[in-house]
């Protein structure tokens, strides 16, 4: 008869460690299905590229209203992928599998936000240097448009969150998320567009880049809590 | 003190309290509405510099504000279902999210058309109209994810979050869009530079005011009691009230009688 | 009283479309509401009636 050898359990692994390896999941699953990558880098550039050829090429134009039509493509990008942000856990079930887990679920929900953000802000971030220079924004204001981009797109990420969790599972649930998470993206577009036109306009961009900063300070604190709380009404 | 409120909570106690309340506000509300807007149009004077024009803030004001308690009504319902998981609170809310929508849009549409004889424009981007603009985007979110949900308690809290969600943004996205209109210099219009008010004009439309305030209770009980009857379909007292509907329906027509059967 | 006749009235010192356009519009939109709100009043008395009624039926 064979002895068992009896080994204690191995130690739980930390929080930090439990996030990271959801992450590096997420990060991995998407891995596999390029075409969310893709759709959000050719919708930002594609929405960035036609506005020129519906207005005219006349360049003076053109760098007027480049900053609102930048920002206004990302922010559509960045809205329109994060109805994926759940969904796949959901129809497999591993997100009821989250709900269960000893770590806080307002954690979990960061990382997920985090993974969905590399993959769905940061790319716009990286992307929009090229795309500003078909509306001739002087150096400067490009910088002040990948900053606010990046502290931008994580806000709107945050958001977005919640109206993904509010509509998991429902019908036309695309639609509703849209519809929920718009007026909620506005203040984040008018400081961060606002931003990049007060750098072309020699006023500086401080106060606005300052604004949305505070703007990602309370989603930061507030939305991965109201998104796990969203999460568990959809799922109870 | 308290306690005695709290009977009200229970479905059938809230739903005949609606029943007895709903027909007082809507003759206080035409009371009102008749008096301020014969105060509006018969005893306050004409404006110095809008001429007649001006009288549809006797309209506008009103509508604008009732958009905003409204929005906070819903608010402090969807607060009250979460924290003591009341089913009433729920149904309050949703009650009254369509009045508060209509009066978003009304507020828009007297804006515009006031607007236009005063400043040449049918849309103007000022803070309060663009506010209202995003306010009415607040309301279409939480009536089209209520309406989308099926399940009734995940409708309360769904809905509840969103109101609550939203609340919160109403000052930040009003502080942005202030922010956003006056670092942009172009126009000078503002609604906000109401023509200075002679007494009868605030009486006036401090009458509408509390007319239309009248009216969005009446019409937010009317409602929750239809809401109530959906909600509590299966209960006993519900069934005994349809019952008792369909009997009475059957004696005035006898023909019909044989439906059911 | 501010108006002399009831033409002036109506044409409000030439705004008249604006003003009734909002007061007109104003009164279509509680009407449409109240109408609107007690055909779903119709509507959920009707579903009660037909679910008591299935109960009832053997």
């Amino acid at each position: 008869m064979n002895k068992v050898a009896l080994r204690s359990a191995p130690p739980a692994p930390s929080m930090g460690q439990t996030l990271w390896a959801l992450l590096t999941r997420d990060l991995k699953v998407a891995a596999r299905r390029q075409s969310d990558l893709a759709t959000v880098v050719f919708f930002f550039g594609v929405v960035a590229a036609l506005f020129p050829l519906a207005i005219g090429p006349e360049m003076g134009t053109l760098r007027l209203i480049g900053p609102g039509i930048l920002w206004v493509a990302a922010l559509l990008a960045a809205m329109l992928s994060m109805g994926r942000l759940f969904s796949a856990d959901y129809a497999d079930g591993s997100l009821e599998q989250l709900l269960l887990s000893a770590t806080p679920l307002p954690f979990l929900v960061a990382a997920k936000i985090a993974a969905h953000w590399l993959l769905s802000g940061l790319p716009l971030v990286i992307l929009s240097p090229l795309l500003a220079l078909q509306f001739d924004l002087p150096g400067e204001a490009v910088k002040i448009l990948m900053l606010t981009l990046l502290v931008g797109t994580l806000s709107l990420s945050l958001v977005g969150a919640v109206g993904a969790a509010l509509t998991l599972g429902l019908r036309s649930s695309e639609l509703l998320l849209s519809l929920l998470v718009l007026p909620l993206y506005i203040p984040t577009l008018v400081f961060g567009a606002g931003a990049v036109q007060a750098e072309m306009s020699g006023l500086g961009a401080q106060g606005h880049v300052s604004l949305l900063m505070a703007v990602l300070m309370l989603a930061l604190f507030l939305c991965p809590w109201a998104a796990a709380s969203a999460l568990k009404i959809a799922l109870e | 003190m308290v306690l005695p409120w709290f009977q009200y909570a229970a479905p059938q106690r809230f739903y005949g309290l609606a029943g007895r309340l709903y027909p007082f506000c809507f003759v206080l509300a035409a009371l009102l509405g008749a008096v301020g807007l014969y105060m509006g149009f018969f005893v306050a004077p004409t404006d110095a510099q809008q001429g007649e024009a001006y009288r549809i803030i006797f309209i506008h004001v009103p509508a604008s504000w009732m958009s905003m308690v409204i929005y906070c009504a819903m608010a402090f319902w969807s607060a009250l279902g979460l924290g003591f998981k009341t089913r009433i609170s729920g149904l309050m809310a949703q009650a009254l999210a369509p009045t508060g929508a209509l009066f978003c849009f009304l507020s828009l549409w007297t804006g515009a058309l006031w607007g236009k004889p005063m400043w040449g424009t049918w849309w103007v981007w000022d803070a309060r109209l663009t506010s209202e603009l995003i306010l009415l985007f607040l309301y279409a979110g939480y009536m089209a994810l209520t309406r989308a949900i099926d399940d009734p308690q995940r409708r309360d809290q769904a809905g509840a979050l969103v109101a609550l969600v939203g609340v919160i943004n109403v000052p930040i996205i009003y502080f942005s869009v202030k922010w956003w209109n006056t670092l942009h210099q172009g126009s000078s219009v503002s609604m906000t530079q109401a023509p200075s008010m002679a007494h009868t004009m605030l009486w006036a439309m401090l009458g509408v005011t509390l007319a239309c305030w009248a009216y969005a209770v009446g019409m937010a009980l009317y409602r929750v009691r239809g809401l109530i009857l959906q909600r509590e379909h299966d209960t006993g007292w519900v069934q005994a009230l349809a019952q008792s509907q369909a009997k009475s329906l059957n004696q005035e027509n006898p023909a019909e009688s044989g439906a059911g059967a | 009283m501010n108006w002399a006749n009831s033409e002036a009235f109506w044409a409000m010192g030439g705004y008249g479309l604006y003003v009734w356009g909002s007061f007109g519009v104003v009164a279509i939109g509680l009407v449409a509401e109240v109408l609107m709100a007690r055909r779903a009043s119709r509507q959920i008395w009707r579903n009660l009636r037909d679910e008591v009624s299935d109960n009832q039926a053997p």
